[in-house]
């Protein structure tokens, strides 16, 4: 039987319940990463995070992030990449007043395959970092949050 | 077309159902519209006639600056440099039709362009050059179902109507979507051709809520591309909406729909079409605008042409695109229905042999309208005639507005806003559409709408401070002069009336407006607050009445119009850019 993917979604959602529950151990580790979240330049949020500022810009880290924002309040953004042994994802909005926006642990056997939605305070870089094998790999996209209006 | 054809052209004979009303002033000869079929598939492309269904003037731009990488590229070239690069001559009727040059006493000799009664008269005979019905399609890059006090009052139907009278066959959009989403739905399921956008998707709410789509596996809200069989071969058509719609224009409206570019997913289209589809050609037709359109020909492979229009650039000799999987060719076809591209293809199995391209000028003159289509226009425009035929006031100088900065038209907007609300700085958005009225016209109401009608045509006059004015001028500065075009919305600069200011397009974001100044010479400050009038804000609703109201009265009250002043900014690092004549 072929299910639509609007009734997919739904039972999706009442199965959500059961997703929190299995999300929750993620609160502790939070706590640790406090300073790293409050930070506000982005290479203390790296030295708190990773102990280091050293990335390499790498092609393997799928960015898909709009170049123009349409709501800078909730831009979409999705992270993917084909390298072994990634540990974590983590997204950072250079010109955010703390650039540190989110940090996915990724355990062994998942895919590596996450999307979220950031916030904006204005136009800005925002860099995906992902540690794999004890190394740090990371892309950059500008992002404009625009007025609007004007376009013919 | 080169300027041997299109004297060849005018030197032919007169051929059944098109010949001239009118003598030329320049020419005793009649033009001739025949262009013999030199493919085995034809492809005619319309684009952004903004709603113009009976004949205007329409000024091409004296300032079309690329900057950074697109310095002198096309399409950013005018007037005898456009000449040049196009080797058409001085004086001829095609340096009418690309360029602004004597555009005042030309227009008068060689009279209106465009006009859907003359379109569909020239479109009916290319066509059938093509031979069989199956060996040619029309294609309307969008722009279609606003720009016209008609199109604004019957909300796009109108030219929904004459779009199917004239057969176009495949669609995609932008100003389409400024309507409210439902209507947008109701309009495309009353065009008899397919909508297609590659690039507009369900956002995941409206998804989940189950709002309309084309597919909700994909999340397409309109069928992203069509297989064409065109005389034994097929075409695949994919259509690729402006994709900034909902930040250079209104999300209000379509709050349920994402867009952006989306190469990556266009790469992906292309390559499952080719291997799913065995097409002859594929073929985007854009509303991307000329600079994105050239991009993404560099950083998407498998596509033959992309049709492009938005930026209306009338670029008479396509731009071919090398890129990792060959080569991809870029055409921008004008606006206003000023110009039909005719692109004939030599298709082989899989495969575009070779391609004749030619972007013909549409001269109302010289063109007899279709008595059907005449007859349709006639019959949307009888009950507002009234309304449309006011004049308001005469003109003494030439009103227009394309162009990188201020128009006549613009600053007249301006002048009226300051005026009619009272305040001492105005702001007017830089759209590329809107029509040209000649000196010793009278201004129609008509006319006021052709430069002002949209569905959130609000005015404003509230105070704001010099830093927020600037920052504004930057926002949109950027948006227009941004290195990379894949971060431009091609529009053109936000207009200004009131106040003078220094642009330099060549300055990082942010940097590029300086020495901000009151027509009075005193400086604008940062923190002092100035009262500020404008329209055509896209965030929410503005309390005022209608722009063409506001512009309408104004009018009303002048004996009539000379334009002596424009507050266009003093362009800085700008030396020997083709792109500008001031």
């Amino acid at each position: 039987m072929a299910i639509s993917r609007r009734k997919f979604l739904n039972m999706l959602t009442i199965g959500s319940t059961a997703c929190l529950a299995l999300l929750s151990p993620i609160t502790s580790w939070a706590a640790w990463a406090s300073d790293a979240f409050n930070a506000t330049s982005p290479d203390d949020a790296y030295k708190n995070l990773f102990g280091s500022t050293d990335t390499v810009d790498s092609d393997e880290v799928k960015l898909k992030v709009p170049k123009i924002a349409e709501n800078g309040g909730a831009v979409p953004v999705s992270v993917k990449t084909d390298l072994k042994d990634v540990e974590s994802i983590t997204i950072f909005v250079k010109d955010n007043p703390q650039p540190l926006t989110a940090t996915f642990q990724i355990s062994a056997k998942t895919i590596p395959d996450i999307s979220t939605r950031i916030r904006l305070a204005q136009t800005s870089t925002v860099t995906a970092v992902i540690k794999a094998g004890g190394k740090l790999y990371s892309k950059s996209q500008e992002v404009k949050v625009t007025i609007g209006g004007c376009g013919g | 077309m080169n300027r041997r054809e299109f004297n060849k052209l005018l030197a032919a004979g007169t051929v059944a159902g098109i010949f001239p009303k009118t003598s030329l002033a320049l020419s005793s000869k009649p033009v001739d519209y025949t262009v013999p079929n030199k493919g085995n598939a034809r492809l005619l492309h319309i684009t952004d006639c903004h709603a113009q269904l009976n004949p205007i003037y329409f000024r091409e731009p004296n300032v079309n600056m690329g900057i950074h990488d697109a310095i002198g590229r096309i399409p950013h070239i005018v007037g005898k440099a456009f000449l040049k690069k196009n080797n058409i001559l001085e004086n001829s009727l095609e340096s009418h039709a690309f360029t602004y040059l004597n555009f005042d006493s030309e227009a008068k000799d060689y009279g209106k362009v465009g006009g859907f009664a003359h379109l569909s008269t020239l479109i009916k005979s290319l066509r059938s050059a093509a031979g069989d019905k199956s060996n040619s399609l029309l294609l309307d890059g969008g722009d279609t179902w606003q720009g016209s006090a008609t199109a604004y009052w019957t909300r796009g139907d109108d030219m929904v109507q004459a779009a199917n009278l004239l057969g176009v066959d495949v669609m995609t959009g932008h100003w389409e979507f400024t309507y409210q989403d439902e209507e947008v739905f109701t309009n495309v399921d009353n065009f008899k051709g397919e909508f297609l956008a590659q690039n507009i998707k369900l956002t995941e709410d409206a998804l989940f809520e189950g709002k309309r789509a084309h597919n909700e596996d994909t999340g397409h809200v309109f069928k992203p591309y069509s297989i064409k069989e065109m005389n034994g071969h097929r075409v695949a058509i994919i259509g690729q909406a402006f994709p900034y719609t909902p930040v250079a224009n209104p999300k209000r409206f379509i709050p349920d729909w994402s867009f952006g570019i989306q190469n990556e997913d266009l790469q992906e289209l292309v390559d499952t079409i080719k291997a799913d589809e065995s097409p002859d050609a594929i073929i985007v037709l854009s509303h991307n605008g000329m600079d994105v359109d050239l991009k993404l020909a560099s950083v998407v492979t498998g596509i033959d042409f992309i049709l492009g229009g938005h930026t209306h650039d009338g670029v008479p000799i396509p731009v071919t695109v090398k890129n990792s999987g060959g080569q991809t060719v870029v055409t921008n076809a004008g606006s206003n229905g000023k110009f039909v591209g005719v692109l004939d293809l030599n298709l082989e199995k899989g495969n575009v042999k070779s391609y004749d391209y030619k972007l013909l000028p549409v001269f109302s003159n010289f063109i007899k309208p279709d008595p059907e289509m005449s007859a349709l226009i006639e019959k949307i425009r009888k009950p507002h005639l009234e309304t449309l035929n006011e004049e308001l006031t005469v003109t003494e100088s030439l009103l227009y507005r394309r162009g990188n900065f201020n128009g006549t038209f613009d600053q007249l907007i301006c002048d009226a806003l300051r005026h009619e609300l009272d305040a001492e700085i105005s702001l007017s958005p830089g759209f590329r559409w809107g029509t040209t009225v000649l000196a010793g016209e009278p201004i129609t109401f008509e006319n006021v709408m052709d430069q002002t009608c949209i569905t959130y045509p609000e005015t404003y006059a509230r105070n704001m401070f010099g830093k927020e004015i600037k920052s504004i001028l930057e926002d949109v500065a950027d948006n227009l002069f941004h290195p990379d075009p894949f971060y431009q919305q091609g529009g053109d600069m936000v207009r200004v009336g009131g106040m003078n200011y220094f642009c330099d397009p060549t300055a990082p974001s942010g940097q590029r407006i300086s020495n901000m100044t009151l027509d009075n010479g005193k400086a604008v400050e940062p923190n002092k607050h100035y009262k500020v009038a404008g329209w055509a804000i896209v965030g929410s609703k503005a309390p005022g009445i209608p722009i063409w109201d506001v512009v309408a009265n104004y009018l009303r009250g002048q004996k009539s119009i000379n334009i002596s002043k424009i507050n266009s900014p003093k362009l800085i690092n700008v030396a020997n850019n083709p792109g500008i004549v001031l």
